[in-house]
C-alpha cells in the first residue's frame, strides 16, 4: 500500500455563521493526481487554502509528509497554482518565473536552470521575454502553473488549472501534467472539468455541502452510485404502434432507449426485438456509466448560489 | 431609449458610495474647509499681525510712535521676549534689534519695526522725514503692506502736531509767511489736534509719506521672478507626494484583485515583509519624485538647493517614508482600487487644504493654523520653510523630523493591522 503524502482529517471551518468545511477528510497518495470535484460553495477552495495555509481550520488537522500543518508551518513542499492568473502582466514570462522562484526559496544559483526547464516545460521558450499582457489566455495559464512549481513541490494544489482556455492549451497542460507525475509530483486537483477528471484522476473525491459524499476510482464510484448499467439508443425511422418491452420510446419520435447490464448479451436479444416489429433501426449508440452522472448523482440537480 | 441609459446612470450613482462622496459631499467639505481658512465669519477682522518692536531711540517721540503701535487693533505688537536660545519659560527682556530679527526669522512674528537712534529728531524738523526699519519675512504678503500703512497711520496720531507743523515751515519757506491772525488760529487748531479730539487722524489722513520705511527681508528666497519658489516647490511637492504614495499603494490592492496577492501570502515571503518592501519601494520613488521637483526648481527658478542639501535629504527622506506609510494605510482600509482612489482624494486634498499645501498656514487664523498641525503636510511644510526660508540649522528640525518619524511608525503599524484582513482567514 502506497503511503499518503497528504491527509486531511475531519476539517471544520465556518465562516461566521456559515460552515463552509463540516468534517472533510482526504489522502492524497504519493505519485497520485486525486481530483476534488463539487458544486459551487461546497466547501472546495476552502479545503484547497486550508491545506495552502491561507484558512485556520476551526478543527481537524492536515499534515503533509507526516508533519502537522498549521497555517504558519513553512510549506516547502507544497506548490499552489490558484484560479487567478496570479501572474505580473508588466512582466515578462522569463520575469515572472525569477520573481516567484525567488519568492519560494531558490538561490541566484539554483534559478537559470530552473527557469530554463519552466519555460522549455511549458513551450513559452520563444516567448521568455515578451511581456505576460501580450500572451493569450492559454499561454498565461501554462506561466501561471510553471510558477508554482518552480521550488519542486512534492505536492501541486492545482485549482481549475484548464478554466477558459481552447483544446489546444487544455492538452498541452495535460501534458504539462503528466510530466510532473512522472517526476514524482503528487496532484491535487480542482475542477468543475468532469472530462478532465474522468480522464485524469486516479481518484477522485466528490464534495458537498462541506463533506466528502464519496471518494474512490472512477468505477469504485459508478458502482457505488449510478451504477455499472449502459444505456442503450436505437435510432429508428418510426417509432413502434405498440410499446416493445424493455425499449422506452424518447420524446424526439425516433429514439427508442434500454438499460442494459451486459451489453454482448442482451443487445441482440433487443435488436432482434426491435426487427420482429417492423422497426427499421439506422443506428444504434451504447452509453457508459459517466462521472456526469455519479456527480449528479450524489449532489443533485438543484441550482448552487 | 434615453431614459433606460438615464436609469442606468441613475442605479449604478445609487450605488456607488464613493462616487457619491465625490459629488455631493467633497464640493461641501472643500467649501467648508475653505471658508474656515479664509476666515469664518466675514464681519470679522482680520487676525491681529504679531509684531516685534525695537525702540532704539528711546525719545518721547518714538515712545510715543510705540504706544500708537500698540493701540492698533490690528497689530499685537511685542516689545518682551525670553532671551534666545534660553527656555520659553524664561523671563522677557525688551527686545533689540537682533532678537527681534531672530523672532521674524524662527517664524515667531512676520515682521519686526525698528525705530533707530535719530528717529525722534526728525520729528518736526523740516528736513529728511523719519525713517522706521521694517524686518520682514516676505512669505506673509499680507503684514509688510499692512505694516506699511499702519505705520503712517501712527506717525500722524502719534505726532499730529509735528507733522503739521512741518507742513507750515514748508508752505512759509515756499509760499511767504502767515499773518499774526493766522498763526493763533493754526496754534489752537494745533493744540485741540493734541488733546486727541480725532483732527490727528485726519491730519495724518490727508498727508502721504509722513514716515519714510525701509523694509528689509531678513529670511526666504525669491526666484528670478519673484515668486516664492521654496514654498511652493515644497507645498505642491508633498501634495503631490501624497498623490503618488497613495496611487503607489493602491498596488497592493491590485495584487489582492490579481490574485498575485494570494499566490505571494502562499510563499515563506509572509505580510509583513511584503509591506515593508512595498514600504520601501514607495519610500524611495516619493525620495525621488521629490527630488526631481527641487532640482527642477533650482535649474528653472533658482531654488537654492545645493546650500540646503543636507537639510532638503533630511525632510525628503522623512516626509517621503511617512507619505508611503499614509500612502498604505490608505490601501489597506480601502476595499478596491476605485475605493482608493474616491477616498484618497478627498483625504489628501483636505489634508492639503488644512495642512498649508494650497495656502500658506502662515495665514490662516491661529486655530486653522493648530488644526494643520493635526495633518502630515503642516509638518513637513514646516520642516522644509525651515530649510529653505529661515536657513534653520539642522538640529532645530527635530520637532519636525521627530513627528514624521513617529508618523510613519503609526501608519506602518495601522496599515499592519489593516492587513491582516488579507492573511489566513
Amino acid at each position: 500500500m502506497r503511503e499518503s503524502l497528504l491527509t486531511v482529517r475531519d476539517a471544520r471551518k465556518s465562516f461566521g455563521s456559515t460552515p463552509a468545511l463540516q468534517g472533510a477528510s482526504l489522502a492524497l497518495e504519493a505519485g497520485e493526481l486525486l481530483g476534488l470535484l463539487g458544486p459551487n460553495g461546497a466547501g472546495k477552495t476552502t479545503l484547497v487554502r486550508a491545506i495552502a495555509g491561507r484558512v485556520r481550520l476551526d478543527g481537524g488537522e492536515i499534515a503533509l509528509a507526516g508533519r502537522a500543518l498549521r497555517p504558519e508551518s513553512p510549506r516547502a513542499e507544497l506548490g499552489v497554482v490558484p484560479q487567478e492568473i496570479a501572474v505580473y502582466a508588466q512582466l515578462t514570462a522569463r520575469e515572472n518565473l525569477e520573481v516567484f522562484g525567488r519568492l519560494h526559496g531558490l538561490s541566484r544559483q539554483a534559478l537559470p536552470e530552473r527557469v530554463a526547464w519552466a519555460l522549455a516545460w511549458t513551450g513559452l521558450d520563444a516567448r521568455a521575454d515578451e511581456p505576460v499582457k501580450r500572451f493569450s489566455g492559454g499561454m498565461r495559464r501554462r506561466l501561471n502553473i510553471a510558477c508554482g512549481v518552480l521550488h519542486e513541490p512534492r505536492v501541486l494544489l492545482l485549482d481549475e488549472p484548464t478554466v477558459g482556455v481552447d483544446p489546444q492549451s487544455r492538452e498541452r497542460i495535460y501534458e504539462m501534467l503528466s510530466a510532473l507525475r512522472k517526476r514524482g509530483t503528487s496532484l491535487l486537483l480542482t475542477t468543475h472539468q468532469l472530462d478532465e477528471a474522468e480522464g485524469l484522476c486516479d481518484r477522485i473525491v466528490v464534495i458537498d455541502h462541506g463533506r466528502v459524499a464519496a471518494s474512490g476510482t472512477l468505477q469504485e464510484l459508478i458502482a457505488s452510485t449510478v451504477g455499472e448499467r449502459r444505456r442503450v439508443s436505437l435510432s429508428v425511422e418510426r417509432l413502434p404502434e405498440r410499446p416493445l418491452a424493455g425499449l422506452a420510446a424518447e420524446g424526439d419520435g425516433h429514439t427508442l432507449c434500454a438499460e442494459v447490464q451486459d451489453v454482448a448479451a442482451e443487445l441482440p436479444a433487443l435488436l432482434q426485438q426491435a426487427a420482429a416489429a417492423g422497426v427499421v433501426v439506422r443506428d444504434v449508440a451504447v452509453k457508459g456509466p459517466s462521472l456526469h452522472a455519479v456527480f449528479i448523482h450524489l449532489t443533485g440537480r438543484e441550482l448552487r448560489e | 431609449m434615453i431614459a433606460t441609459v438615464l436609469r442606468i446612470s441613475r442605479l449604478n450613482l445609487s450605488r456607488d458610495r464613493v462616487a457619491q462622496l465625490m459629488a455631493f459631499v467633497l464640493p461641501l467639505a472643500f467649501f467648508s474647509i475653505f471658508a474656515l481658512v479664509f476666515g469664518q465669519q466675514p464681519r470679522r477682522s482680520p487676525n491681529p499681525v504679531r509684531v516685534a518692536l525695537v525702540d532704539e531711540d528711546r525719545t518721547d517721540a518714538s515712545r510715543a510712535f510705540v504706544k500708537a503701535l500698540e493701540h492698533e487693533a490690528a497689530l499685537r505688537p511685542l516689545t518682551t521676549a525670553p532671551p534666545r536660545g534660553g527656555p520659553a519659560s524664561a523671563a522677557s527682556v525688551p527686545l533689540d534689534r537682533p532678537r527681534a530679527e531672530s523672532l521674524v526669522k524662527d517664524g515667531d512674528a512676520p515682521a519686526a519695526v525698528v525705530l533707530p537712534a535719530g528717529f525722534g529728531a526728525a520729528f518736526g524738523s523740516a528736513g529728511t522725514p523719519p525713517r522706521a526699519e521694517l524686518l520682514v519675512d516676505p512669505s506673509d504678503p499680507i503684514a509688510t503692506p499692512l505694516l506699511r500703512g499702519l505705520l503712517q497711520k501712527a506717525a500722524a496720531t502719534a505726532q499730529p502736531k509735528a507733522f503739521a507743523r512741518r507742513g507750515l515751515e514748508m508752505f512759509e519757506k515756499y509760499a511767504g509767511g502767515m499773518t499774526p491772525q493766522q498763526r493763533g488760529l493754526m496754534d489752537a487748531w494745533l493744540n485741540q489736534a493734541a488733546a486727541g479730539d480725532g483732527a490727528g487722524e485726519a491730519a495724518g489722513a490727508g498727508v502721504a509719506e509722513l514716515l519714510g520705511v525701509d523694509v528689509h527681508e531678513v529670511v526666504g528666497q525669491r526666484g528670478p521672478d519673484g515668486s516664492m519658489v521654496a514654498f511652493f516647490a515644497a507645498g505642491v511637492g508633498v501634495m503631490f507626494l501624497l498623490f503618488s504614495c497613495s496611487a503607489a499603494g493602491g498596488a497592493l490592492l491590485e495584487e489582492v484583485e490579481s490574485g498575485t496577492l494570494e499566490r505571494l501570502l502562499s510563499t515563506p515571503l509572509g505580510m509583513g515583509r511584503l509591506l515593508a518592501g512595498k514600504w520601501l519601494f514607495i519610500t524611495l520613488t516619493g525620495v525621488l519624485q521629490v527630488t526631481l521637483m527641487f532640482t527642477w526648481g533650482a535649474l528653472v527658478f533658482g531654488l537654492e538647493l545645493l546650500s540646503h542639501l543636507a537639510g532638503f535629504a533630511l525632510m525628503t527622506l522623512a516626509t517621503a517614508g511617512a507619505a508611503a506609510g499614509f500612502g498604505l494605510v490608505l490601501a489597506t482600509a480601502c476595499r478596491s482600487r476605485g475605493q482608493l482612489s474616491g477616498i484618497g482624494t478627498i483625504v489628501i486634498l483636505m489634508m492639503s487644504a488644512l495642512g498649508g499645501s494650497m495656502f500658506p498656514r502662515f495665514l490662516m487664523s491661529e486655530k486653522m493654523q493648530k488644526l494643520g498641525l493635526f495633518t502630515f503636510n503642516g509638518w513637513a511644510l514646516d520642516g522644509y520653510i525651515k530649510v529653505f526660508w529661515r536657513n534653520a540649522p539642522l538640529v532645530e528640525l527635530w520637532p519636525q523630523l521627530l513627528v514624521l518619524v513617529l508618523l510613519t511608525a503609526a501608519f506602518l503599524t495601522i496599515a499592519r493591522r489593516l492587513a491582516r484582513r488579507w492573511e489566513t482567514a
